[in-house]
């Protein structure tokens, strides 16, 4: 591939290979970062910011999903002045819900599609998917690789089909989930990563919430690195979303930290920086409240929708 | 709040810049000095009692980050000298060499985990006397110097198995110099192994860094270890040289500069002593085209800045292939922003003090060498305090093999850059120095990894990752970086005869 060139594609077999061992020591380092006092609030208020408030079960309902935007727009009202949380993550079937539940909140409405979580559907199924929940309101499309094709090491199959899916999105912003407890090597997470952010994905995100393991440092730490060469190499920002496993307070601050010692300022906002979760919520508001009182309280003063 | 907007549009890629600077930052996490006792007055660990210098000096040692006296210690003459190795000789004599080596692995055991029990007292005061970060204190040098004692004291009754159809001897009184960049460590280095093969031990600590030693010595007497075993003194050069000098002594161990180390060679010449000298290095750290790029990187910023430089063994020459320099040279210039200078007792920290004013000079001096030299010198834009000794992350570029700063060591928080084209090219040109202590290489291939590691004169050579100690591996150089092995099997034959 000819270097800087934006209009070539480089051979995704060629990504840069990461080394477990090493990936894991530096991710455990974050984890050594001191957060106390002020440092530890206002990390924790950026937190909340940042959260995509999920529900993505087959039983959800228009009743669950009003409840879930109203806690959305006010996750503890005991306490005001909190921040909103950035977006609410259903399926397309509810977007329309979500959307005139958020009303003029600001707070955005993402919907999973393609065939999520497996993404076994032909293309066409998928983009229709996609193209529904954006004529829903939709202004962020959750979407998910095709897993076996990228295992067949069929890359071009993938990449055309995220760059389809883009297409289909119009507006919307596309978050791509990689489902990286399927990939199983770092190695394909950085490969995978590599392709999304050339077939045009805004986001790359690590997992459905439906596989284990989904989020962990690691595999953020490599996905972040990887859209930081990206961003060098082609001026263009990309955001980032761990999803599923991150539901206490003190771990979203280790990857707050992560995000600021790798790509600094720009991704500290929920603009670029997200956690797909259903529970760090009420964590994050229980160590606000500790905060400010100097007590903890019950799980039962918080709201669980 | 809703999400926020901001500008999307791709910039020009000569342009980019991470900010680092954010304005979510840490606040100041230091650990309490209050956990710690240091006394403001030190005298001799001899026999097992605190004695006097017979010259009746004291020194003091500061804290490195501010410059202000942690303590006095005694300066102990050749009369004190002598005093510690006819303890030593005594003890040795009267209770060590008698002692059955299952009883004397207890009295080690015992002394490892009082290590750990108070590591939290040693690690600050490791800190305060050294100058080098909390994190690495409590999470590296106090946890590996109680190791070392565990693993040294597992050995002391299975020596046959260690040299099996051989039956071992202790050598009797050994005199041991350490250094001043890992004091406790050291001590442990030097200590464990020689007491428990069944030696008695005269230890003299680094000038600038004596604390955690004499911390040590009180440990010993609270383990109630027979009188003499290990005797503990502070002291300058000249007492160093007391001890090496010294007739009744049998073994010398050094770790220090490769100067000192000559003058000590020199000295053992015509005499019986056993010596082993783990001296100075200037490590070749190489990066291949293949190699994980990001996490080299992160070995590489902890090869050269790990303890602010000051390691024997630090990955000071950097080989990169030349096809990917300059993208390794961006990531290593990144990475050197989000390194946290300051407060070394901050929880937070990553580079502390420089260790000494007259260490921070020959650093200068070195960085002005550099420049002079013309090679392109690049530091980080970190902020530094305004008491104390310091030098901030730097890395130097366009570094010819011919110029100083890729020739010799120079013990602080400093990179020399150099690139390479092919394998045998990087393999000349690693071996290219009169040091050979270790190395590092990079590369996701396996083959040219145990190419590498077989044509490269080096003691120790790190695959993948650097800086990695464990008592059950040796440690030692090639060349001018000294001789003989310290830690695992290999450290227990510097301790022993062996007889058939």
């Amino acid at each position: 591939m000819a270097a800087g060139s934006l209009t070539m594609l480089p051979d995704f077999s060629l990504s840069p290979r990461i080394d477990q061992v090493g990936v894991e020591e530096r991710a455990s380092c974050f984890t050594k970062r001191s957060i106390k006092k002020e440092s530890k609030m206002n990390g924790l208020l950026l937190v909340l910011n940042m959260i995509d408030l999920t529900t993505l079960e087959g039983k959800d309902t228009d009743g669950k999903v009003k409840q879930l935007c109203y806690k959305a727009m006010h996750p503890h009202d005991a306490i005001p002045g909190l921040p909103s949380v950035a977006a609410i993550c259903v399926y397309p079937s509810m977007v329309k819900v979500a959307k005139k539940a958020l009303g003029d909140s600001g707070i955005k409405v993402a919907s999973v599609a393609t065939a999520f979580p497996s993404g076994q559907a032909p293309r066409d199924v998928k983009i229709r998917d996609t193209k529904y929940a954006v004529n829903e309101g939709a202004d962020e499309i959750d979407m998910v690789i095709s897993r076996g094709k990228f295992h067949a090491g069929e890359y071009n199959f993938v990449f055309d089909e995220i760059a389809a899916i883009k297409e289909a999105c119009g507006d919307a912003r596309l978050k791509v989930i990689l489902e990286t407890g399927e990939l199983g090597t770092f190695d394909k997470v950085r490969r995978a990563s590599d392709i999304a952010m050339h077939a045009g994905a805004d986001f790359i995100k690590t997992s459905t919430g439906k596989i284990q393991p989904a989020a962990t440092m690691p595999v953020t730490l490599v996905m972040l690195e990887a859209i930081r060469d990206f961003y060098y190499k082609t001026g263009k920002m990309i955001g980032m979303k761990p999803a599923g496993g991150i539901s206490k307070s003190k771990l979203a601050l280790h990857y707050l930290v992560m995000v600021k010692e790798v790509l600094g300022e720009d991704w500290l906002n929920n603009e670029w920086f997200r956690f797909g979760a259903s529970s760090l919520a009420n964590d994050v508001l229980m160590q606000i409240v500790k905060e400010k009182t100097g007590v903890y309280q019950a799980a039962n003063y918080f709201s669980v929708d | 709040m809703p999400v926020t907007k901001k500008k999307t549009a791709a910039k020009k890629s000569n342009t980019i810049k991470l900010k680092f600077d954010t304005s979510w930052s840490y606040d100041p996490a230091p650990e309490s000095k209050s956990a710690a006792t240091i006394k403001p007055r030190y005298d001799l660990f001899i026999n097992g009692e605190w004695q006097k210098p017979a010259g009746n000096k004291y020194f003091a040692t500061i804290n490195p980050a501010n410059e202000e006296k942690l303590s006095e210690v005694a300066e102990a003459n050749t009369a004190d000298v002598d005093k510690a190795v006819r303890a030593a000789r005594n003890a040795y004599e009267k209770y060590w060499k008698k002692m059955p080596a299952k009883e004397r692995a207890k009295y080690v055991f015992r002394i490892a985990r009082m290590v750990q029990e108070k590591a939290r007292e040693l690690a600050i005061i490791e800190t305060l006397d050294g100058g080098k970060p909390i994190r690495e204190s409590r999470d590296f040098d106090v946890p590996t110097a109680a190791n070392h004692f565990f693993y040294y004291a597992g050995w002391a009754d299975k020596l046959e198995y260690a040299f099996p159809n051989r039956r071992t001897e202790p050598l009797g009184v050994a005199g041991q110099i350490i250094p001043w960049n890992f004091p406790l460590l050291m001590a442990a280095w030097k200590i464990a192994p020689a007491i428990s093969t069944g030696n008695t031990v005269v230890l003299k600590t680094a000038e600038t860094t004596p604390l955690t030693a004499l911390k040590l010595a009180e440990i010993i007497e609270e383990a109630d270890l027979p009188p003499g075993v290990v005797n503990i003194i502070t002291g300058a050069g000249e007492t160093g040289a007391a001890i090496v000098n010294h007739p009744d002594v049998n073994k010398i161990a050094f770790t220090g500069s490769t100067d000192v180390g000559k003058i000590i060679q020199r000295a053992v010449a015509g005499t019986d002593k056993k010596v082993t000298l783990e001296l100075g290095g200037k490590a070749a750290n190489i990066i291949f085209e293949d190699a994980p790029i990001d996490q080299a990187v992160e070995g590489v910023i902890n090869g050269i800045y790990f303890n602010q430089g000051h390691v024997c063994c630090a990955g000071s020459r950097l080989y990169v292939q030349e096809s990917v320099a300059k993208q390794v040279i961006r990531k290593l210039k990144d990475r050197m922003e989000s390194l946290i200078v300051g407060d070394p007792l901050d929880k937070n920290t990553d580079i502390g003090a420089i260790n000494s004013r007259s260490q921070l000079e020959t650093i200068q001096k070195y960085v002005k060498i550099g420049k002079q030299e013309g090679a392109e010198m690049y530091e980080s834009s970190c902020s530094l305090p305004r008491k104390g000794f310091w030098c901030r992350p730097t890395l130097f570029t366009n570094v010819a093999q011919s110029n100083r700063i890729a020739q010799e060591e120079i013990f602080g928080p400093v990179l020399s850059i150099l690139t390479f084209r092919t394998d045998d090219e990087v393999i000349e040109k690693a071996n290219n120095s009169p040091y050979g202590l270790s190395a590092g290489v990079w590369t996701d291939k396996g083959s040219k990894i145990f190419n590498m590691t077989k044509r490269m004169r080096a003691g120790v050579i790190w695959a993948n990752t650097f800086n990695k100690f464990d008592p059950s591996s040796p440690f030692g150089g090639y060349k001018e970086s000294g001789f003989g092995r310290e830690g695992g099997l290999h450290g227990l034959s510097a301790y022993v005869s062996l007889k058939v």
